[in-house]
């Protein structure tokens, strides 16, 4: 029987974080009103003129250079020809045979084994407006054209990818990447960074590829990686039972578990395109390219490796601090305040065990629990030893609360620990005298009884006191 | 004179992409006047231009960059003011069967 291999390229369109859109002035934000971002520009009225956004231009070079592509000094505004009512032009400006970015790579890990992935080209292009079909009576198709113009990265993978764990483990890195340097904000529900895979099968052996089928409109990571085993799967039993594959888009559907046939738009692939009169060519200068390189921040493996390297983190703990771009920051920032990289592991596993619970990430905002500055007034207090652990706890828990200071806190609750080794040892000897059976127990060789009267105290000093402290004057007072 | 550089077949293909409805006259027309305007660029073929950039604009200009801010546009009104329907504050047009969107 003949094995097969798969074969995957990934489009992704990444939308870029500006203000306004790729041509107008219009805001690219998000969910307004159909129709209220909107201008002759974006419309496509007659006579109205393009002018490229200049942040636009910067953030894909900043992707660009992220994913390591060369970045054209010189690229071009290409017209990509179709009739469809998302567009208001009747084509889409896009990028064609000079596209911005180009020949980049990205490194992906699958069971612990990496990959290089190629990255074929990033371009700049204009989103279309988005269309309700079947509105009214079933009449009508209704567009808002809110959404058209907005700036969008299209990047492509070479089809290095094959299988769909290889196809996911490449779309978080590649949404990961963008997210840190500040370029896409990661939304896949919201659209903003959408998929579309390439799937084949060849032989395993053979050189040439087979017939592909392109998987579209995908918006989750799970939806990607289960269309891709899907369409693999789908393909094998066709081209096993003798059967071609057609060339056609097909998509997820979630209810039925498989993928399904698309309508597409009539002719798609024959687009005519041709460089686009209306934008003169886009000339970026070394010096710009290499400020931009030099403003980009330290990359995610980057910081997972100094995590690890630097800190003395494990690489799951790394890989959790670093899950979400305002959590790398926060974790950096408590431990910035506290003014000890030594302290690294300790900041890592109170933000996991304690503080993560309550962070809520949306895009690339997140909100916190508390300011970094407080958590970090915490665990100061924490290494002097003025609380141990279990009441760092405690005491966070009454910051999420109130909003109130650790210090304010641990002394508004008196929750500071008993350090006075003679206070101490009064209340170790009053538990004591307490539990004489226990005392005459200990001293007839039950050692066991020894945690008992280490629970007691804690309990007599309402956990304020220091364990250590505790073992060792129980032990002097019983020896 | 040689073969056509531009057929019949090709014209009606454009036209059709181009959404433009053409009689048999006219594409035959067509398909000559396009095959003359490649002949004429076969005489400027005997330049050797193999040290020029190709032209893809007319005026030697690089594009001007805009900033990124935010610009009043249109209300909801005025751009709906052409709309040959208006359906729930959108354009409403002839339903298109759900296409790549």
């Amino acid at each position: 029987m003949t094995t097969y291999e798969a074969v995957i390229g990934l489009e992704v369109h990444a939308q870029l974080l500006t203000r306004t859109k790729l041509f107008c002035g219009c805001s690219a934000e998000y969910g307004a009103e159909p129709n209220t971002h909107v201008c002759p520009v974006c419309l496509g009225l007659p006579g109205a003129l393009p002018v490229p956004n200049e942040k636009a231009i910067e953030l894909a070079i900043r992707a660009g250079l992220a994913l390591g592509c060369k970045v054209r000094t010189t690229s071009r505004f290409a017209r990509k020809n179709y009739f469809y009512p998302d567009l208001s032009k009747n084509y889409q400006t896009s990028q064609y045979d000079e596209p911005i970015d180009e020949h980049g790579e990205l490194v992906i890990e699958v069971d612990g084994v990496e990959k290089r992935i190629g990255i074929t080209r990033a371009h700049l292009e204009e989103d279309a407006a988005k269309n309700v079909h079947g509105e009214g009576g079933g009449l009508h198709t209704v567009v808002d054209y809110n959404r058209a113009g907005t700036p969008l990265l299209e990047i492509v993978s070479e089809p290095d990818l094959r299988s769909a764990a290889e196809a996911e483990a490449y779309l978080k890195k590649l949404r990961d990447i963008l997210m840190f340097i500040g370029v896409n904000d990661g939304n896949l529900e919201e659209g903003s960074f959408r998929c579309d895979a390439n799937v084949s099968i060849r032989p395993v052996g053979q050189e040439e590829f087979g017939t592909r089928t392109e998987l579209k409109n995908i918006n989750s990571f799970k939806f990607v990686r289960k269309a891709i085993e899907y369409e693999i799967a789908r393909q094998e039993a066709v081209v096993s039972s003798g059967g071609k594959i057609v060339q056609e888009t097909r998509t997820w559907n979630e209810a039925q578990q498989k993928t399904v046939t698309m309508r597409s738009k009539e002719e798609a692939h024959d687009y005519r395109y041709f460089p686009c009169p209306d934008l003169p060519p886009i000339r970026v200068s070394e010096e710009r390219i290499e400020s931009i390189r030099a403003s980009l921040p330290e990359l995610p493996d980057a910081k997972r490796a100094r995590y690890v390297e630097q800190l003395g983190l494990t690489p799951y703990d790394a890989g959790v601090l670093t899950g979400h771009p305002e959590i790398a920051r926060f974790f950096e920032a408590t431990l910035a305040a506290l003014g000890d990289e030594k302290l690294g592991k300790k900041v890592a596993n109170f933000i996991q065990s304690e503080v993560l619970r309550f962070v809520e990430t949306r895009g690339l905002e997140a909100t916190f629990p508390v300011k970094a500055e407080a958590l970090a007034g915490l665990l100061a207090l924490v290494e002097k030893g003025s609380i141990n652990g279990k009441i760092a706890k405690q005491v966070f828990a009454e910051m999420v609360e109130t909003g109130a200071s650790a210090e304010s806190i641990v002394e508004s609750k008196g929750l500071a620990a008993v350090t006075d080794t003679a206070a101490l040892e009064a209340e170790i000897q009053k538990v004591l005298d307490a539990n004489p059976a226990q005392v005459e127990q200990y001293r007839g060789g039950k050692q066991a009884v020894f945690g008992f009267f280490v629970g007691q105290v804690m309990k007599a000093t309402k956990g304020q006191a220091d364990p250590k402290a505790v073992q060792e004057i129980l032990r002097r007072l019983l020896g | 004179m040689s073969e056509p550089k531009i057929s019949v077949d090709v014209v009606r293909h454009v036209a059709r992409l181009a959404r433009l409805r053409v009689t048999d006259e006219e594409a035959s027309a067509l398909a000559s006047q396009l095959s003359h305007v490649l002949d004429h660029m076969d005489e400027l073929n005997a330049l050797d231009v193999s040290e020029v950039p190709p032209t893809s604009h007319a005026i030697p200009l690089d594009s001007p960059f805009r900033e990124d801010a935010v610009r009043e546009g249109l209300s909801r009104e005025e751009a709906l003011a052409g709309a040959p329907l208006e359906i729930a504050g959108g354009f409403a047009v002839p339903k298109v069967l759900g296409g790549e969107g």
